[in-house]
């Protein structure tokens, strides 16, 4: 069967499909869970007071944290509609 | 000082319960005083599982709230001596679970003198599972190598790390991987994630790998762990398990397809 597959070109298994995607989905949702608890709330009180100002819609501000070496950066994203 | 070992999977039907009473019944058999508490408050089934359903007269909840004492709630194994079972309740919401009361109920089993105190943890992240995961020294985290398993076992491990009372206090919950409903020939296949594919993933240590088998089914149909069912594959896999836990050296067994004899796979035989 091994040999078979050398000679005809293997075709990808599902078992290693599965590892891909699980490996993909894994490293994001491990990367959502690593920032602080008040992420989410600090997105959500920014994006009220610039909506108090500007018309935009929750997905028009992002908030990240990043980390490199003994400092965090925290770093925020807003979107304005053009006019 | 007793050690909390929970075990866990975030999703349900993976073999938590089966996992919890034979590891528990494992360390047991090995010399150490243990009880092994269901926190699935509502939908109890680890008596079943122990084959104790018929004395269960008071439960966790019930010790909880002050309306039996510990020792009136624990049911003593008949098979192992130094095995007691605490039953979760049918009836009673699982906010009965408070941090402060299961915390005291912890502290006084451990002033009782159990050594080992195993949590069989309810699926899913809500009350029962989440306090079964904040009280943890150890986590046993039981994965079927299939891709929803795998991944609710990863969020579970966030958890751990994040909120249990040791991750609070600064340290680690010691993580344990236990793979169930192994099948080595669909591995070889390529139609099943192998051991190596989910610690690759997960990244935690592996304690066991327990093979598809029908001795687990054969044992939960008559009320007793698979681990005491010693002519069974499983059994020793969990055997092998437990004795990894308490820190010794055995090569994995029952991970690689049987090799069939020429007449068998001529006829087609095997099951």
């Amino acid at each position: 069967m091994a040999l078979f597959g050398l000679f005809f070109g293997k075709k990808k298994t599902s078992a290693a499909a599965a590892k891909e995607r699980l490996q993909i989905l894994i490293s994001h949702e491990r990367q959502n869970r690593q920032g602080p608890d008040f992420l989410p709330d600090l997105q959500r009180d920014i994006l009220d007071v610039v909506k108090k100002y500007v018309a935009i819609r929750d997905d028009h501000v992002s908030v990240r944290l990043d980390r490199a070496g003994d400092a965090s950066v925290l770093e925020l994203n807003v979107t304005l509609p053009e006019k | 000082m007793a050690t909390v070992v929970t075990v866990t999977s975030g999703k349900g039907g993976v073999g938590k319960t089966t996992s919890s009473a034979a590891i528990a019944a494992g360390l047991a058999q090995a010399g150490h005083r243990t009880v092994v508490i269901d926190f699935d408050v509502g939908l109890r089934n680890l008596d079943l599982i122990m084959g104790v359903e018929r004395r269960v007269v008071f439960d966790f909840v019930s010790v909880i709230s002050g309306e039996a004492t510990l020792n009136q709630a624990l049911i003593q194994d008949k098979r192992l001596e130094n095995l007691s079972i605490l039953a979760a309740s049918q009836t009673k919401d699982k906010d009965a679970l408070t941090e402060a009361g299961v915390g005291q109920i912890l502290d006084e089993l451990a002033e009782l003198g159990f050594e080992y105190i195993v949590c069989d943890s309810p699926a899913g992240i809500e009350r029962g599972a989440t306090m079964a995961l904040h009280f943890a020294d150890h986590a046993v985290i039981v994965t079927n190598p299939e891709v929803s398993s795998v991944r609710d076992s990863d969020r579970i491990l966030g958890i751990l790390q994040s909120k249990s009372k040791r991750a609070k206090e600064g340290g680690k919950v010691h993580e344990h991987l236990l793979i169930t409903r192994y099948d080595p020939v669909r591995v070889e296949n390529g139609e099943m994630l192998s051991k190596e594919d989910v610690c690759d993933i997960l990244a935690v240590k592996l304690i066991g790998v327990i093979p598809e088998s029908k001795a687990v089914l054969r044992a939960s149909n008559t009320g007793v762990p698979v681990i005491l069912d010693k002519d069974s594959d499983a059994g020793l896999a969990y055997s092998d398990s437990v004795a990894r836990f308490l820190g010794e050296d055995r090569p994995m067994q029952f991970v690689i397809p049987r090799k069939q004899g020429l007449l068998s796979r001529i006829l087609g035989g095997g099951d």
